[in-house]
């Protein structure tokens, strides 16, 4: 079964419009959360990852911080 | 080990153009870089680059990357550098992954923001402490928060924030601010932001996120209650890694008219030298000029 992605980012930010890009290379859905504009979304990805900086990703649970290629290759299997 | 004709160190615009002119001309090569795109990416609006009327950073940026798969340009990416050494001929490149060597290298690695040196920089970074408005500004929504800086990039992420932002501070070390006139009467204009000459920033204060900031004038030190604080002090070169150039006083790489350091075989291009101006045109011009140099040097020497 496909595992559950989603993204939390800013509409602005050049790291998150990158990991996006990349996952969509890759055939990956993901949710896309604007944590800008949805402040419900920014507190649940505050309090996942325990800081501000985006982009972060939850891959079936586990958290990452920023554009962490290698990271999100291993937890995706691509 | 492999010996490379050329290395390029960066993958900004200086970077990407030097190697789209060294695939051109078919030398064997490798880029290697933290990023891409560097400073271009992290740009709003990009209304002088020839040929594009208006284009955002990361737009361009995805061009310039675009414009390197066209030439299956081999990248070395998420890789830091730590050493460039010459011995004899051959230059010893240490990275964060792997050693290479090659015959000649370009440095290309751009500039990054500058940090405070202050208390409680480090630890809160990422959490409240920021040197990307653009990015992380969003996440500021109806907060106090605190820009530090007085030229135009504080300027810059001042009036992104003040769309965003409930109130801000500008924290500025001199007794009046620099920067765009346009730019500058808008954040005086602006009914919520507060300008604070004279002032400087002493500590981060926090306890899982930041919660305040402690400031000094010349007479008295106090606390100002904010959430947020973007760093924006100015820009310094990713010029440390290479030791025995020739830098400026600011330690900018000295180079001469045609991208030389220095040191034989050594090229550097963009924002990490002295080239007056620092701009995406000027540092993809200088790109393409130090990989010219480099296969004229490589021809020269019949390598």
């Amino acid at each position: 079964m496909a595992k559950s992605v989603i993204v939390y980012s800013t509409l602005t930010c050049p790291w998150c419009i990158r990991v996006k890009q990349y996952l969509k290379e890759n055939n990956v859905l993901f949710l896309d959360w604007d944590v800008g504009a949805d402040k419900v979304a920014a507190d649940e990805m505050v309090k996942k990852s325990g800081q501000m900086g985006v982009p972060v990703l939850d891959i079936d649970g586990q958290i990452i911080v920023g554009f962490d290629k290698e990271k999100i290759k291993q937890l995706l299997g691509i | 080990m492999l010996i490379y004709d050329l290395i390029i160190i960066g993958a900004g615009p200086a970077g990407i153009t030097a190697s789209v002119y060294a695939a051109r001309k078919k030398l064997n090569f490798l880029v290697i870089s933290v990023d891409i795109g560097g400073q271009t990416a992290w740009s709003g609006d990009i209304e002088n680059y020839t040929g594009y009327q208006f284009i955002s950073g990361p737009e361009l940026t995805q061009k310039f990357e675009e414009h390197m798969h066209k030439y299956n340009i081999p990248l070395k990416e998420n890789e830091e550098i730590f050493s460039v050494d010459k011995t004899g001929d051959i230059f010893l490149i240490k990275t964060s992954k792997a050693d290479y060597q090659a015959r000649t290298v370009i440095i290309a690695s751009g500039k990054k923001s500058k940090e405070l040196q202050v208390a409680g920089e480090k630890e809160f970074k990422n959490h409240g402490l920021t040197y990307c408005a653009t990015c992380d500004g969003p996440l500021f929504a109806n907060k106090v928060v605190a820009v530090v800086g007085g030229g135009n990039s504080a300027l810059d992420a001042t009036l992104q924030l003040m769309k965003i932002a409930k109130q801000i501070y500008l924290i500025n070390i001199t007794d009046q601010l620099a920067g765009d006139a346009i730019m500058l009467q808008k954040v005086q204009e602006a009914s919520n932001v507060k300008i604070m000459n004279n002032h400087q920033v002493s500590a981060v204060l926090g306890d899982k996120f930041v919660r305040a900031i402690k400031i000094k004038d010349q007479s008295q030190e106090k606390e100002l209650a904010v959430e947020g604080v973007f760093v924006e002090i100015g820009l310094i070169p990713n010029s440390g890694f290479v030791k025995n150039v020739e830098k400026n006083e600011y330690n900018e790489i000295n180079i001469n008219l045609r991208n030389q350091t220095n040191i034989a075989g050594m090229f550097a291009a963009g924002d990490v030298t002295n080239v007056p101006e620092k701009q995406i045109i000027i540092a993809a011009g200088e790109g393409s000029k130090a990989a010219l140099g480099a296969f004229r040097y490589l021809a020269q020497h019949k390598f």
